[in-house]
């Protein structure tokens, strides 16, 4: 059984941090968009956190507080503004 | 526990100001009647002056800078010239948008708001050297923005602008908060300095090292609209109220390109060796990309949008040329001063023409093609003259404020012995004037279509007044503005910030 290294981590990150990138670019539904970007952001979470554990300084887990709030903000911003949209058009193309 | 300081929050002083008129804007909106709803403006113009006088005493109080809350915020002199930069955007902002949301019938509170807590983020991103209270400013400053552009809610090119530039930024966003987990996860600290020491320490074709510092700087480059990344820009600019479109591509884009400077010359010197290759192409992508582009459009926010990526591509071969000069060689500063001066200029010049072309919406007519300012020179005569002088500015034509930003890029370019990019450079900008006299042409010569005179308020024609002088000082007389910058940059210079180009 190999332990469980930050490395292991780092690379889970990557790879949600791959898929929100193609989620972004590829995926046509604005609100899945939207979800891709949390994906983003999530990725970078599990980064500080991971980083955090190996430095042993908190700092990585006070950027991934802020980083939160930040998402939920974002969100929120483009929740609106999609509903706005939603308003005057039909489709969520 | 140890705490803050007290006197640290000195610091913050014009931040915390700006806040405070930001929510004090909402409150009163919520209790005036709709006659009164100037209300909000000056409110939020007497909140910017209040605010450029709490920094005018901070400056006199702290001739060398100083640094606080735990090495987070650094309010140097760099910092200062920039938050003078923002402030005088945003009072050039406030009086042009008074009567357009007035016109369009937005309900405004929020809209002065927004404006005052973006200026709040970008203060954030131009005085912080840790990365948390840089990506906090970037973040306060795109939200705002996202909000500021769809502001008009009941125009779909609004909302879709707002869609795009929401996403895109997010998105941007993300990849910026990637790179700087990364960069933490290197340097074990979030401060500039750390990471610097940390970065000093790695073999810069490391990988981990390579793609941190890859994917921020795209996420950077996408805040300013560099080619590849400048997708959003020309439907953002076109689609969001013309007032939000000259403070996106001024002001933003301003705080965009402190932050690039404090990220990649203040925190990533080390790193210039692999950065300065990318951006070499960045840059002349985007020069190619804007100005090709601007050639066939009839929207004048497009237009400018476009010419924006031009002018962004030029500010970037400044970067170019401090990346390869030899750090406090004559081509590093003049780099340097290079880009504090066209930043300065390109407000100015910015906010005029969209201040201008803000002027034109009509009732029944939203005023943003070409066409639309046709006979401007019979409608608005004064305002006519002015809007060539902006154009003038953009062009890079002495002696309008605009040659004297691309004087110094150019010069810099050459010191450090890139003279085919100095060339090029030129090259494009010489393409530029083809169609920026599209729209001379139009002011001037053609027929106007509606034929009644222009009604301007009076705010439009202070802020107008104001840029277009200001262009044409610095444009005659910049010795001012470069000791200013000289200032800013602590070269030899006396502290000198009374004519930072407002």
């Amino acid at each position: 059984m190999v332990p469980i290294t930050t490395f292991h981590y780092l690379v889970v990150a990557a790879i949600l941090f791959v898929l929100g990138v193609m989620g972004v670019l590829l995926r046509r539904n604005l609100v899945i968009a939207l979800m891709s970007v949390e994906l983003i952001l999530s990725a970078v979470n599990l980064n500080l956190v991971a980083f955090s554990r190996m430095w042993g300084n908190l700092h990585g887990q006070a950027f991934a507080i802020f980083i939160t709030v930040d998402a939920v903000a974002q969100t929120i911003a483009g929740l609106g503004i999609l509903i706005a949209f939603f308003g005057n058009h039909e489709t969520g193309q | 526990m140890r705490g803050v300081p007290l006197t640290d929050y000195w610091l913050m002083l014009p931040m915390a100001e700006l806040t405070i008129f930001a929510l004090g804007t909402l409150l009163i909106d919520l209790m005036v009647p709709r006659q009164w709803k100037w209300i909000n403006a000056a409110g939020a113009f007497i909140g910017v002056l209040f605010a450029t006088l709490c920094l005018w005493r901070l400056q006199s109080m702290l001739p060398r800078g100083a640094t606080g809350f735990y090495n987070a915020l650094r309010v140097d002199r760099f910092a200062i010239f920039f938050w003078y930069l923002f402030l005088a955007g945003a009072a050039l902002t406030i009086p042009t948008s008074a009567r357009y949301l007035d016109i369009e019938d937005e309900h405004d509170g929020e809209y002065y708001s927004l404006l005052l807590l973006s200026v709040v983020g970008m203060m954030c991103m131009a005085a912080g050297i840790d990365i948390v209270l840089i990506f906090i400013g970037l973040e306060l400053t795109a939200i705002s923005g996202y909000v500021l552009v769809g502001f008009l809610r009941r125009d779909r090119r609004s909302n879709k602008a707002a869609v795009k530039y929401c996403l895109l930024g997010a998105f941007s966003s993300g990849i910026v908060a990637y790179g700087f987990s990364l960069f933490y996860g290197l340097s074990g600290g979030t401060n500039l300095a750390i990471i610097m020491r940390a970065v000093l320490g790695q073999n810069p074709h490391n990988p981990v090292v390579m793609i941190a510092l890859l994917t921020t700087m795209a996420g950077l480059l996408f805040k300013i609209a560099a080619a590849p990344f400048h997708q959003w820009a020309p439907d953002a600019y076109e689609g969001a109220p013309t007032s939000v479109t000259g403070f996106l591509s001024a002001v933003v884009m301003a705080a965009g390109f402190a932050l690039l400077i404090r990220i990649l010359v203040f925190g990533l010197l080390p790193l210039r060796s692999v950065y300065t290759p990318v951006i070499t192409v960045v840059a002349i992508t985007s020069m190619a990309v804007g100005n090709f582009a601007a050639l066939s459009q009839t929207n004048t926010k497009r237009l400018l949008a476009y010419s924006s990526i031009a002018h962004v591509g030029f500010m970037l071969l400044a970067f170019v040329a401090m990346g390869t000069a030899q750090l406090g060689s004559a081509a590093f500063f003049d780099g340097f001063k290079g880009i504090l001066i066209y930043q300065v200029v390109y407000i100015l010049m910015n906010l005029g023409a969209l201040a201008v072309i803000t002027s034109l919406r009509e009732r029944n007519v939203i005023g943003d093609e070409i066409s639309d300012m046709a006979g401007l020179y019979r409608r608005a005569p004064i305002e006519a003259v002015l809007m060539l002088l902006f154009l003038l500015s953009l062009a890079g034509i002495p002696p309008a404020a605009g040659f004297i930003g691309k004087y110094y890029i150019v010069l810099s370019l050459i010191e450090a012995g890139h003279r085919g990019l100095a060339a090029l450079a030129v090259i494009f900008s010489l393409i530029g004037v083809y169609y920026y006299w599209k729209v001379a042409h139009a002011v001037l010569m053609r027929a106007p279509i509606e034929k009644e005179r222009l009604h301007i308020g009076f705010g439009m024609r202070v802020a107008v007044g104001v840029t277009a002088l200001a262009t044409i000082v610095i444009g005659v007389y910049p010795q001012p503005l470069i000791k200013g910058v000289n200032w800013s940059l602590g070269i030899a210079q006396p502290p000198h910030a009374a004519a930072l180009g407002k």
